[in-house]
């Protein structure tokens, strides 16, 4: 019954709460844009408005990109993201389709199990998971990321993708049972073409869950040329007890600016798959 | 071919990629993790197994049972206010405003940009000399001196809290607000045609018919609150005296850098009969409202 609102409470119930909100929730990305342009003078001194820059500077950024190993952090982060990210979403399409459509013998059980696999944390994995990856003789390699990040992508991109199965009807794949198609077909042909956005969704939600994995990174792998950017930023850009914030907060921007990116671009997408896999 | 036209042959056979990666590393670790906590294993050497040793010398630890208060406190008041102030937000978000869907793009910014990466903001946020929130009040008059906010144990606590909730509001008011969404218009039109109140339609036609999907994405909160470890590594290592030291965090310190496997393991096992716990209060608890949902039983 909006129409039946003064403005006056409309601002006060509605305008101002929300505006509140917006304003926290942006605020430390405006503080990491602010903090990393900024000459290190105006950063520590106490007199100047903190919330403007008098005059701004890239020399954070030079300093992160020419002295630090950052490009390379940036460039491990996006090769064991996408790897591991098509990996699972291949492993899950499978796995989906055979648990929601095949109903091979025991596909109930293993759909549980999966939902199971996905309430699994990282934080009570990690420490066999990483005398599993020494004994593997991946430890401080990349394919120890690859490797266990399906861990926590296969569960939930198979349970979404479950349900993007479940909405195609199954007469569609009668009908191409009947004119001889065999199975591998049907899922390449008819399936795999109408599941595409679900596809997008589990894509998008794998890709920023592996960019923004933390313990793993920061348990199996040592040497700083195989480090990812949140890693990277935290162990090394920090030297003793003198932290340098523009760094920092420029390292902070530029690894977020890649998942904010894309996220903009999937918006829908994502929080379908978000809320999607919350709903079943 | 004629050997893949049976289903179950076949059904194996697709889940053969997913089933070999998650039986190597995610049930054989969840056995090992188990086993490696009865054991006294150290990093490079193979442990013996020493039955409940660990966990008595856990359960005689002043760190250790400090850890289990502070994940508990940590648990409870983050999820208390990430469930208000999402329910808030979501209530917000549902209703008729300018620029809607830029605005709930914007919202789940927090969620997306990597916690390691947005720690590190708040860590600045909470500088003990150069913090622009002790800045603020200070010249507002509010306080004389600036807050020590990793400093002080409640501070610290408090703090990290903060920094939490901000990250996990809009995963639960984006998922409330689709669960709001689905609510027929018209349940809340035959509210109106009774004469209910504004708050009447809260919590009689609003709340039970959220109730399910509350308990889902709490279900969810919980867990990944309980088993917090990036936000606490970041913003104080477990520190200031152990006071922020999460299970996980003092996991991490007791078998990574430290090199005690058995006892880290045994920590990360204790939290498995928490974590189940909480599935199944929410499961038995208030799944069991799904009635609610107009006899929609599952």
């Amino acid at each position: 019954m909006d129409y039946l609102e003064s403005p006056m409470r409309r601002w006060v119930t509605l305008y101002i709460p929300l505006l509140c909100f917006l304003v926290i929730l942006l605020f430390p990305f405006y503080w990491m844009a602010m903090t990393s342009f900024k000459p290190n003078e105006e950063l520590v001194s106490r007199a100047a408005n903190p919330f403007w820059i008098v005059q701004p500077t890239l020399a954070h950024f030079e300093r992160l990109l020419f002295t630090t190993a950052y490009p390379q952090w940036m460039w491990n982060t996006i090769l064991v993201s996408v790897v591991a990210t098509f990996t699972s979403l291949a492993a899950s399409v499978f796995a989906a389709y055979a648990i929601e459509r095949l109903r091979f013998r025991g596909s109930k059980q293993t759909g549980l199990a999966i939902f199971l696999a996905y309430l699994v944390p990282p934080s009570i994995l990690f420490i066999p998971l990483a005398a599993i990856v020494f004994k593997l003789g991946l430890f401080d390699t990349r394919w120890a990321l690859i490797l266990t990040y399906p861990t926590f992508l296969i569960p939930f991109c198979t349970w979404l993708l479950m349900g993007y199965f479940r909405s195609i009807p199954y007469e569609l794949e009668e009908c191409a049972l009947i004119d001889g198609a065999t199975r591998w077909q049907i899922l390449v042909k008819i399936i795999l073409p109408l599941a595409v956005p679900g596809l997008i969704s589990a894509g998008i939600f794998a890709f920023t869950l592996s960019w923004n994995e933390f313990i793993y990174a920061l348990t199996f792998v040592s040497s700083s040329e195989n480090k990812t950017v949140p890693v990277g930023v935290i162990t090394e850009l920090v030297e003793g007890d003198v932290y340098h914030w523009g760094a920092l907060m420029a390292g902070a921007l530029l690894g977020s600016l890649p998942v904010a990116v894309l996220y903009s671009f999937f918006v829908e997408y994502y929080v379908s798959g978000m809320t999607g896999a919350v709903k079943e | 071919m004629r050997f893949f036209d049976n289903r179950n042959t076949l059904g194996r056979v697709f889940m053969l990629p997913a089933g070999v990666l998650l039986l190597l590393f995610l049930t054989y670790p969840l056995g090992l993790g188990t086993w490696l906590g009865f054991t006294d294993a150290k990093i490079g050497r193979a442990g013996e197994w020493v039955g409940l040793d660990n966990f008595q010398f856990l359960f005689g630890d002043s760190v250790a049972r400090l850890s289990l208060f502070n994940t508990l406190f940590y648990t409870v008041v983050a999820s208390i206010g990430k469930f208000a102030l999402g329910l808030w937000l979501a209530l917000l978000l549902n209703r008729h405003i300018p620029f809607k869907s830029f605005v709930r793009a914007v919202v789940l910014l927090p969620f997306i940009v990597p916690t390691a990466l947005s720690a590190i903001a708040f860590w600045w946020l909470y500088d003990t000399q150069f913090s622009v929130l002790s800045w603020a009040l200070t010249r507002m008059g509010l306080i004389d001196q600036y807050i020590d906010f990793l400093g002080d144990p409640w501070a610290a606590r408090f703090a990290t809290i903060a920094a939490n909730i901000w990250r996990g509001v809009p995963f639960v008011a984006i998922t409330l607000l689709a669960g709001l969404q689905t609510i027929s218009p018209s349940l809340y039109e035959a509210a109106s045609l009774d004469g209910a109140s504004e708050w009447q339609k809260f919590w009689y036609v609003t709340l039970p018919m959220l109730t399910p999907i509350i308990a889902v994405v709490m279900t969810f909160s919980v867990l990944f609150t309980f088993t917090d470890f990036q936000l606490i590594y970041v913003l104080t290592r477990g520190g200031p005296l152990n006071a922020t030291h999460l299970m996980a965090t003092l996991s991490f310190q007791r078998a990574i850098p430290g090199g005690a496997l058995g006892e880290g393991a045994a920590l990360a096992t204790a939290m498995v009969p928490f974590l189940l716990a909480a599935i199944l209060f929410s499961y038995f608890g208030l799944q069991r409202r799904a009635w609610q949902q107009g006899g929609n039983d599952k």
